[in-house]
């Protein structure tokens, strides 16, 4: 199994990702420089890390999303990659249009730094099929754009099509309809805002992001 | 030659930011303000003969999110 963590200036999990990925599935786990025109052949699981990339100037996540390597994480989206955005790599996704809607400033104005309670509404995909269907899991949130926007047509289809991967099971920043976490029509492309990297062995607090990462090895398996 | 963009929130769109300056605005003892809406104001320099369509294409491409704001061109 091969993975790829992309690093753009200013990501700052790109490190506790590699190590989630490669220490739960044994990929071996390359990061990539978000200059690279190309990505490493045969990829099983592309991972857009968390951070505030390029100081997340004119919008979070806008500057990465234009940046040379995101034409080829498009390109295996399309192909069927799995690929995981997590909070700014959510940003980043749906700056590049791989995921709808938009993350916007926090509804309450201030960064929230805590780990949340998330309902689990999705176990079909590579990335849920290791949760229980309406479980409640506990994995950290660290964001100050984590409010989800779309028009309600778009959010009616994504509830419609089972594509709200994580709820938040309380008020955290304001999102539409508690949305956490949303999938592409296909499947294989997830953007979160909670950490699941951050929540993989007890002495973080819970593993409860563990399953996460064990549900890829099964996909790919 | 310049061009200024006004990127602004698209009505429906909450924006928390303006909100909180409303609330500032009250706290400094000002009153009769309505709403505050935040936007952001983007210069550019060119050369005389780029394109309105260029310019538009910048906006939709990368200055504005399509999905949450608008924008307006005045050339200057």
């Amino acid at each position: 199994m091969r993975a790829a963590v992309i690093q753009f200036p200013g990501s700052n999990c790109d490190r506790d990702m590699a190590v989630a990925i490669r220490g739960i599935t044994g990929a071996e786990t390359t990061i990539v420089w978000h200059r690279a025109a190309e990505l490493p052949d045969g990829l099983d699981l592309i991972a857009i890390p968390g951070g505030f990339s390029y100081g997340d100037y004119l919008r979070s996540g806008a500057m990465a999303a234009r940046s040379p390597v995101m034409q080829a994480v498009v390109k295996a989206a399309a192909q069927g990659v799995p690929v995981l955005g997590v909070c700014n790599g959510f940003q980043i996704l749906t700056e590049a249009g791989l995921l709808p809607g938009a993350l916007m400033r926090n509804a309450g104005i201030r960064f929230v730094c805590r780990t949340v309670a998330l309902t689990v509404e999705n176990t079909q995909s590579a990335f849920t099929r290791g949760y229980a269907d309406g479980e409640q899991v506990h994995i950290p949130v660290a964001h100050h754009d984590g409010n989800y926007f779309a028009d309600s047509d778009t959010l009616d289809r994504l509830e419609g099509d089972g594509r709200v991967a994580f709820r938040y099971a309380e008020s955290v920043n304001g999102s539409a309809r508690n949305i956490a976490g949303v999938l592409n029509a296909t499947g294989n492309v997830l953007g979160m805002m909670p950490h699941p990297e951050r929540m993989i062995e007890p002495v973080h607090g819970g593993s409860d992001g563990r399953r996460l990462f064990e549900g890829l090895i099964r996909q790919i398996a | 030659m310049k061009t200024r963009i006004f990127v602004t929130l698209k009505n429906g769109v909450l924006d928390p930011q303006g909100k909180a300056i409303h609330h500032a605005i009250e706290g400094l003892g000002f009153s009769g303000v309505h709403d505050v809406r935040a936007g952001r104001l983007i210069e550019i320099e060119h050369e005389p003969n780029l394109s309105t369509s260029d310019i538009e294409a910048m906006c939709t491409k990368l200055l504005a999110n399509m999905v949450i704001e608008n924008f307006e061109i005045e050339q200057a």
